[in-house]
């Protein structure tokens, strides 16, 4: 199978989905970010131009407009860029496009799709460098799937662009240069289906998004002293496949969530208490956590270093949990 | 002043006036006698506003509107016995006692959700009327708000967004504040001291008209609706109303007791207290003066008429008051879809 980079397999999803429905339309078109990558978007700008947006700055507006479409017949995917800017548009995410299937007694369906560049990016600070997916979780109504690979970002973004419902879709501009085997044209990945990235037999890494690959990379370090560990992949927090997350731990005992989430009642904080709930009898040592903790993001790139949840930091929990 | 209507077009606005007065006053006199409802809001002294601007849509045309949405829903021709049912909270409301009187929506009929945050349903209502362009239809929308949205950020970045696309919406704004906020209009919680200044720095034509005119807002609603499926835009309409005093207190009370259609033609019948409710402010009564004046109906004509709609009336509440509660464990159903 030809291997892309991650930013790749994104515009090809966006492509492929353009051409096969006509009611898409692009309400915003950064997708990539300001990374170099963002030229990919230039052809699809060029391809669909009657059907690409860019809004002024306006998020509530213009997720409002895209919500309105989307009972109307449309399905629009909103490009909100950088997650900390999902809070403006919140009054039309959370309190309309959530609701509106339940609040109707189903006559309503929202088939949108949000989506963010969440999390550090260098530099970003404390109003640019948010990881809204656990706030977004506490609201019912919302799908939120969170890629890592090139071949789940496809393949999830398609399954998003079929969906009858609003998908939050959390992306990471640090994935973008991640390389790895997409098949053309379609396939399929199911939301729900979480996917072990890699086998292990001693402890259960969860993770999603970035960081499944600092998960991979602490596993590869740990694997070096001995130690096997099985990542796993969520894939969608939002259906969440308890299946996997559950067998996984009853195969290890021993769980590290890690999760880019402000720790206190972050992504890690769910996926805990699902696990100290549902399979408190299979654990052989505390569940431990590595998060960015409670503080906002500070500017200065040694103090955002420090708080960053990295593979060193993973590798340290675990031999915690593996003592 | 009169629309421009036929008699039969004339004679079914009037009824849908009626409607919306009659369902109001069976829905609270319903509370009064122990229906449990909870707290809602009405429509009551804006039908001359809702019911001609609503008559002039197609069926494939769409509104959203907000929390005071009866007289709203009822003037795009929904079930009195359905709409009545949801706000009891009734598995056979249209919204199957998941959104009560705050969101009733009959898809079919073209009434979206109805959003009872302030301002939430004009970026919503902007929407619509953006796929109907991006679908190469003339259909239009038509938003429904109070003047409280005026007051919100969502209202300037929807309106910035229908100027700049040039989209096919008509933003009906029903300034009910007169009687409601001490002091008169504009109050004291917003610093605009005309409504549509605000619209029209945003390039988009706005007009005041006496909402309590039914021919007035009938003429102006149809040029906004005119404009948008030309394709030139949106347009935004003020329509004023004084609040009717039964929706001044906390709970709805029908101060005024239920409308006696006869204070239009014998000023005997007008009672002492809300006099100048009867002589001038309802626009009802005015509405129902002027079909006589000009000759349109008799007073047994009219009086046959509001007979046949309070007669539906009480059957909409009976066939509501009778309609089972929702099974409980339904409360998990529907927060997605399939």
């Amino acid at each position: 199978m030809r291997e892309i980079s991650y930013a790749e397999a994104k515009v090809e999803a966006l492509r492929e989905i353009m051409e096969a429905d006509e009611r898409v339309c692009l309400i915003g078109s950064y997708f990539l970010g300001l990374s170099p990558r963002r030229v990919l978007m230039n052809q699809l700008r060029e391809q669909f131009s009657a059907r690409i947006f860019d809004p002024p700055i306006s998020e509530m507006g213009f997720c409002g407009l895209a919500v309105g479409a989307a009972m109307t017949g449309m399905r629009p995917i909103v490009d909100i860029a950088t997650a900390s800017f999902v809070f403006n548009a919140f009054p039309q995410i959370v309190n309309e496009a959530a609701n509106v299937h339940y609040m109707t007694g189903g006559q309503v369906p929202v088939p949108i799709i949000f989506h963010l560049l969440h999390g550090l990016r260098g530099g970003g600070a404390a109003q640019h460098s948010h990881s809204p997916q656990a706030m977004l979780w506490n609201t019912p109504g919302l799908e939120i799937a969170l890629p890592a690979s090139p071949y789940d970002v496809k393949g999830l973004l398609k399954t998003a662009a079929r969906s009858a419902n609003p998908t939050i879709f959390v992306d990471h501009a640090r994935l973008f240069e991640v390389k790895g085997p997409v098949p053309e044209g379609e396939y399929d990945i199911p939301f729900g289906q979480a996917d072990v990235k890699r086998s292990g037999s001693d402890v259960t890494l969860v993770a999603t998004s970035l960081m499944v690959q600092v998960a991979l990379r602490a596993a590869a370090d740990l694997a070096a002293k001995g130690i096997e560990a099985e990542v796993v992949d969520l894939r969608t927090i939002v259906p969440l496949d308890k299946a996997t997350l559950l067998a996984s731990v009853a195969k290890t005992g021993r769980v590290v969530i890690v999760d880019e989430c402000h720790r206190s009642c972050g992504v890690a904080a769910e996926i805990s208490a699902i696990i100290a709930e549902e399979a408190f009898h299979c654990l052989k040592a505390p569940i431990r956590r590595v998060t960015t903790p409670d503080v906002p993001i500070p500017a200065s790139p040694l103090l955002e270093k420090h708080i960053e949840p990295t593979a060193e930091k993973v590798a340290a929990a675990v031999q915690e949990a593996v003592k | 002043m009169l629309p421009d209507l036929p008699q039969a077009g004339l004679i079914e606005l009037y009824r849908v006036m009626l409607a919306m007065r009659r369902f109001e006053e069976a829905l609270i006199l319903a509370t009064k006698s122990g229906v449990s409802v909870g707290h809602f809001h009405v429509y009551i002294g804006q039908e001359c506003t809702g019911a001609p601007a609503l008559s002039l849509l197609r069926p494939d045309d769409t509104i959203f509107t907000t929390h005071r949405n009866h007289g709203h829903v009822l003037g795009r021709g929904a079930d009195p016995g359905r709409v009545l049912a949801e706000i009891m909270g009734r598995a056979t409301g249209y919204n199957s006692g998941k959104g009560g009187t705050l969101h009733i929506t009959a898809r079919e009929l073209g009434v979206l959700p109805t959003s009872a945050v302030v301002g939430g349903v004009v970026p919503l209502a902007t929407g619509a009327a953006f796929a109907a362009k991006q679908k190469g239809s003339d259909a239009v929308c038509v938003c429904l708000f109070g003047d409280g949205v005026l007051e919100e950020g969502a209202f300037y970045e929807a309106i910035n967004l229908a100027s700049l696309w040039t989209l096919p919406v008509i933003y009906l704004c029903e300034n009910n504040s007169e009687g409601a906020i001490a002091g008169g209009f504009p109050g004291s919680t917003i610093a605009a001291r005309s409504l549509t200044d605000l619209p029209a720095a945003f390039r988009i034509p706005a007009r005041a008209v006496d909402g309590a005119d039914a021919g007035e807002v009938h003429g102006v609603v149809k040029e906004a609706i005119r404009r948008a499926r030309a394709g030139e835009g949106p347009s935004f309409i003020e329509a004023r109303t004084v609040r009717w005093p039964g929706s001044r207190p906390l709970w709805p009370d029908l101060l005024t007791g239920e409308t006696d259609l006869s204070c239009a033609w014998d000023a005997a019948r007008i009672p002492e207290s809300h006099g100048d409710w009867h002589r001038s402010q309802d626009g009802l009564l005015r509405f129902t003066r002027e079909i006589l004046q000009a000759g349109r109906v008799t007073t047994g004509e009219i009086l046959a008429l509001d007979e046949a709609v309070r007669s539906r009336m009480q059957q909409a509440v009976r066939f509501a008051v009778d309609s089972p509660y929702p099974a409980p464990e339904t409360a998990f159903d529907g927060v997605f879809a399939q």
